[in-house]
C-alpha cells in the first residue's frame, strides 16, 4: 500500500448527503477482477450522460456538466469534501479504489459508513471526520473561492484552509500508523501467528463443532 | 460492573489480542465468499505466495453475475463469465468447505445458502465481502460485511482487524398488525432512526414482535441493519433458532449438538447489561411500508402521501427531497397507492425464501397481474428454496399469475446479471436497496414486503396489504 502522509490539494465538493456506493461506481464495474483503472468511472452515472460499460474509453464519452466534478474548476482535485454518511450501502472495495485512482487523496465528511471508512485506510485514501458545522463552513469557502485548496496532514492530525487556520481531526492510532508508513495489514497481523494458533486451539475445544 | 450484551459476548470469545487503543485481532469462523468482491483478494494472495489458513472456514458460491434464466447456455455476459469462472479456479486453487458453483442443485444467494446448509450457528463470528452479511445476525451471530482487502486478511490469517462498536439495542414490542412482516418492521425503523441511525453500532434487536419472528423473518431483519448503517443486527438465539437447525448439513450432531444448544442459551444480553443508546418501538404502530425515495430511510406507511419538499425545515434534506423526487418522477402529495408500477421483483437475500414465497402465493393464487405490468419476476434465494417452493406448487401459482419463475441468484436486486430496470421504469421490489440506477441505470425503485409487492403486481398499483382481499 503507498503510504499517505500530507496532501495539499484542490477541493472538489458534493454537495449531497448519504452518497452511497453504487453512485460512486455503479455495479457493471464490480465485474473487473483487477484492483486498478476504475478512476475514469468514478461517479459514472452522475459523470457521463450515457451509458458506462467496463472498458469503456472514457476520453470522448459526452461530460454531464451539471455534475461538478465536471467542471474546469475542479480538475485535478485531490480532496473530495461531502456531507453526512459518505460511502452508505455495499461492502464493494471498488468505491475507495476508483476514489483514490481518480486522483483524490483525502475526503472529508461529518461522518462516513463503517465498511467504507475502513476499506479507505487499505487503499492509501485518508478518511477525515470533521463536525458538520465545521464542513458546512469549508463548503461555503470552497463554492465562494475558485482555486479553493485544503492541506491535510496525517501527522500533525489538522486540516489547514487558505486562511492557516487549523482544525484538528482523530484518527485511530494503529489505522495512522500503517497509512503513514504504507504498511500492508497481513504482514503485521502474521506476526502474532502464535497468538492466533493458541486461540484456534482454545477455541476448537470448547467449540469443536465450529471446526467441523 | 454492569452485565454484558450480546454483542459484549460474541466479541469478547473471538478476541485473539487486543492492543491499548482497542484494536483487536478477531477470530473469524465462517468466511462466506462470492464471485464480485473475492477475486483481487485471492490475487493478493497468490502474488504473496500465501495459503488459505483455514480453508474449512469458507463457504462459497456464485450468485451476483449469475443468470436466473437459460442456465443450459451459461453466462453470455464475458465478464460476467470470467468472474465466475475465476472463482471456481480461486475455490480450487485455496479450497473450501463448501462450494455451490454455477448451475449446482444447491447454489444461491450466499445470505441464503449459508443458513440452510447449517454453516451459520450461534455464537459464531461471521464475515463476507457482501454488506449484507448483517442477514446471520439473525442466528446470534456477529455478521458483518468487510472490503475485499479484509477478505484477503481474512483468508491469510482467520482473522480481522477491527475495533468494537457502540452497542444499540432497539426494541420492538406487542404483536405485529394483519398484514405487517420483519420486511415493514425493518422499514419502519430505519424511517425512524434514519440510514445512519446505526453507525458506528451492533444492534440488537429485542422485544416481543422479534421473538414473534420466524428465522426467516429474523433474517429479513437482520439482513436490513446495514440499511439503517448498522456494524450489525443481531437477535438472541432461542428454541426457534436450535430448531431450525436441528439436523442441517452442518449443524452439530450428537453429543455435540447437546453441548452447543447448552452453550447457545447463553447467548443473551443480561438482565442488567447497558446499551449504548436504546430505541423503543410498538409494533402495533407499524404499518405496511413503502419507500417512495431514493434512500431506504424515505419511507412511509402505505396510506401516506409523496411528502412536499417544501415542508421540511432542514436545507439539506430539502433538497435530498427535492433530488429523489426528481429522480423518482413523483408529484409531492400523490398517495402512494396511487403510484402505477412497470415491473415487480420478488428475490434477494432480504425477501427470497420459502416463507416469503409462500406469502407471495397466497396473494397471487387465482388472480392475473394487471394488464399494464410488464414483468414480474419471482427468483427464490437457492436450489433448495426453489426445489420446496415446487413441491408445495408455488410455481405454478406464480405462472398461472402471468408471473416468471426463475433460477436462484442476486438478480434484480442490483442488476448485475441481465435482469434489470430499463431507464425509467419503476419497480416493486421486495430487495433491500432504492438507491439511483440500483436496479438498472434510470431505474426507479419502491421497497416493499414479498405480500405488497405480489397485490402491486395484481392491481398495477401500490394496494394496502391488510384490504387487498376485499378489493378482489
Amino acid at each position: 500500500m503507498k503510504a499517505f502522509k500530507r496532501i495539499k490539494g484542490l477541493v472538489f465538493p458534493l454537495d449531497r448527503a448519504n452518497v452511497d456506493t453504487d453512485a460512486i461506481i455503479p455495479k457493471q464495474f464490480l465485474k473487473s477482477i483487477k484492483r486498478s483503472g476504475f478512476g475514469p468511472y468514478l461517479f459514472d452515472e452522475l459523470r457521463y450522460k450515457d451509458h458506462g460499460e467496463p472498458g469503456m474509453d472514457c476520453t470522448n464519452r459526452p461530460l454531464n456538466m451539471d455534475f461538478p466534478l465536471n467542471w474546469p474548476r475542479f480538475q485535478g482535485a485531490q480532496v473530495l469534501l461531502a456531507r453526512d454518511n459518505f460511502g452508505c450501502g455495499s461492502s464493494r472495495e471498488h468505491a475507495p479504489w476508483a476514489i483514490e485512482n481518480y486522483g483524490f487523496g483525502v475526503v472529508i465528511a461529518p461522518s462516513f459508513a463503517d465498511i467504507f471508512f475502513n476499506n479507505c485506510f487499505q487503499n492509501g485514501l485518508l478518511p477525515v471526520v470533521l463536525p458538520a458545522p465545521t464542513v458546512d463552513r469549508l463548503f461555503k469557502e470552497c463554492l465562494a473561492t475558485e482555486g479553493y485548496t485544503l492541506e491535510v496532514d496525517l501527522e500533525r492530525q489538522t486540516v489547514t484552509t487558505p486562511s492557516g487556520e487549523a482544525i484538528p481531526f482523530e484518527v485511530n492510532p494503529h489505522r495512522k500508523h500503517c497509512l503513514m508508513m504504507g504498511l500492508d495489514d497481513i504482514a503485521l497481523t502474521l506476526q502474532h501467528a502464535d497468538e492466533i494458533r493458541a486461540f484456534e486451539t482454545k477455541h476448537k475445544s470448547a467449540q469443536p463443532w465450529l471446526f467441523a | 460492573m454492569a452485565g454484558q450484551t450480546l454483542y459484549d459476548k460474541l466479541w469478547r470469545s473471538h478476541v485473539v489480542r487486543e492492543d491499548a487503543d482497542g484494536t483487536t485481532l478477531l477470530y473469524i469462523d465462517r468466511h462466506l465468499i462470492h464471485e464480485v468482491t473475492t477475486p483481487q483478494a485471492f490475487e493478493g494472495l497468490r502474488l504473496s505466495g500465501r495459503r488459505a489458513w483455514r480453508a474449512n472456514s469458507v463457504v462459497a458460491t456464485a450468485d451476483h453475475n449469475t443468470p436466473t434464466s437459460d442456465w443450459d447456455q451459461g453466462i453470455k455476459e464475458e465478464v460476467a463469465r470470467l468472474q465466475v469462472e475465476q472463482l471456481d479456479a480461486n475455490i480450487k486453487e485455496f479450497g473450501a468447505l463448501v462450494y455451490f458453483p454455477f448451475r449446482h442443485a444447491n447454489q444461491g444467494i450466499i445470505h441464503v445458502i449459508g443458513p440452510e446448509n447449517g454453516t451459520t450457528l450461534p455464537g459464531m463470528t461471521v464475515v463476507c465481502g457482501d454488506s449484507h452479511t448483517s442477514t446471520h445476525g439473525a442466528f446470534g451471530a456477529l455478521a458483518h460485511g468487510i472490503g475485499t482487502s479484509e477478505v484477503e486478511h481474512v483468508l491469510a490469517t482467520q482473522t480481522l482487524v477491527a475495533k468494537k462498536s457502540k452497542a444499540m439495542l432497539i426494541k420492538v414490542d406487542g404483536p405485529l398488525g394483519k398484514g405487517v412482516t420483519a420486511k415493514d418492521v425493518a422499514l419502519a425503523i430505519i424511517g425512524k432512526i434514519g440510514t445512519a441511525g446505526g453507525t458506528g453500532c451492533a444492534v440488537e434487536f429485542a422485544g416481543s414482535a422479534i421473538e414473534s419472528l420466524s428465522m426467516e423473518g429474523r433474517m429479513t431483519l437482520c439482513n436490513m441493519a446495514i440499511e439503517a448503517g448498522a456494524r450489525a443486527g443481531i437477535v438472541a438465539p432461542d428454541d426457534k433458532t436450535a430448531a431450525y437447525l436441528k439436523g442441517l448439513t452442518h449443524a452439530p450432531k450428537g453429543a455435540d449438538w447437546d453441548k452447543a444448544v447448552a452453550y447457545w442459551k447463553t447467548l443473551k444480553s443480561d438482565a442488567d447489561a447497558r446499551f449504548d443508546s436504546v430505541v423503543e418501538i410498538k409494533a402495533a404502530e407499524i404499518e405496511p411500508q413503502v419507500t417512495w425515495g431514493t434512500s431506504p430511510e424515505q419511507v412511509l406507511a402505505v396510506g401516506g402521501r409523496v411528502p412536499d419538499p417544501s415542508q421540511e425545515a432542514d436545507p439539506q434534506k430539502r433538497a435530498s427531497i427535492t433530488r429523489s423526487l426528481a429522480y423518482m418522477g413523483l408529484t409531492a402529495g400523490t398517495p402512494l397507492v396511487d403510484i402505477k408500477l412497470d415491473k415487480v421483483f420478488i428475490g434477494s437475500c432480504t425477501n427470497s425464501r420459502i416463507e416469503d414465497l409462500r406469502a407471495a402465493a397466497v396473494v397471487a393464487r387465482g388472480q392475473k397481474k394487471a394488464s399494464s405490468i410488464k414483468r414480474v419476476l419471482v427468483v427464490p434465494g437457492s436450489g433448495q428454496v426453489k426445489r420446496q417452493a415446487e413441491a408445495e406448487g408455488l410455481d405454478k401459482v406464480f405462472l398461472d399469475a402471468g408471473f416468471e419463475w426463475r433460477e436462484p441468484g442476486c438478480s434484480m436486486c442490483l442488476a448485475m446479471n441481465a435482469d434489470r430496470l430499463e431507464p425509467g421504469e419503476r419497480c416493486a421490489s421486495t430487495s433491500n436497496r432504492n438507491f439511483e440506477g440500483r436496479q438498472g441505470p434510470g431505474g426507479r425503485t419502491h421497497l416493499v414486503s414479498p405480500a405488497m409487492a405480489a397485490a402491486a403486481a395484481i392491481a398495477g398499483h401500490f394496494v394496502d396489504i391488510r384490504s387487498f382481499g376485499e378489493r378482489s
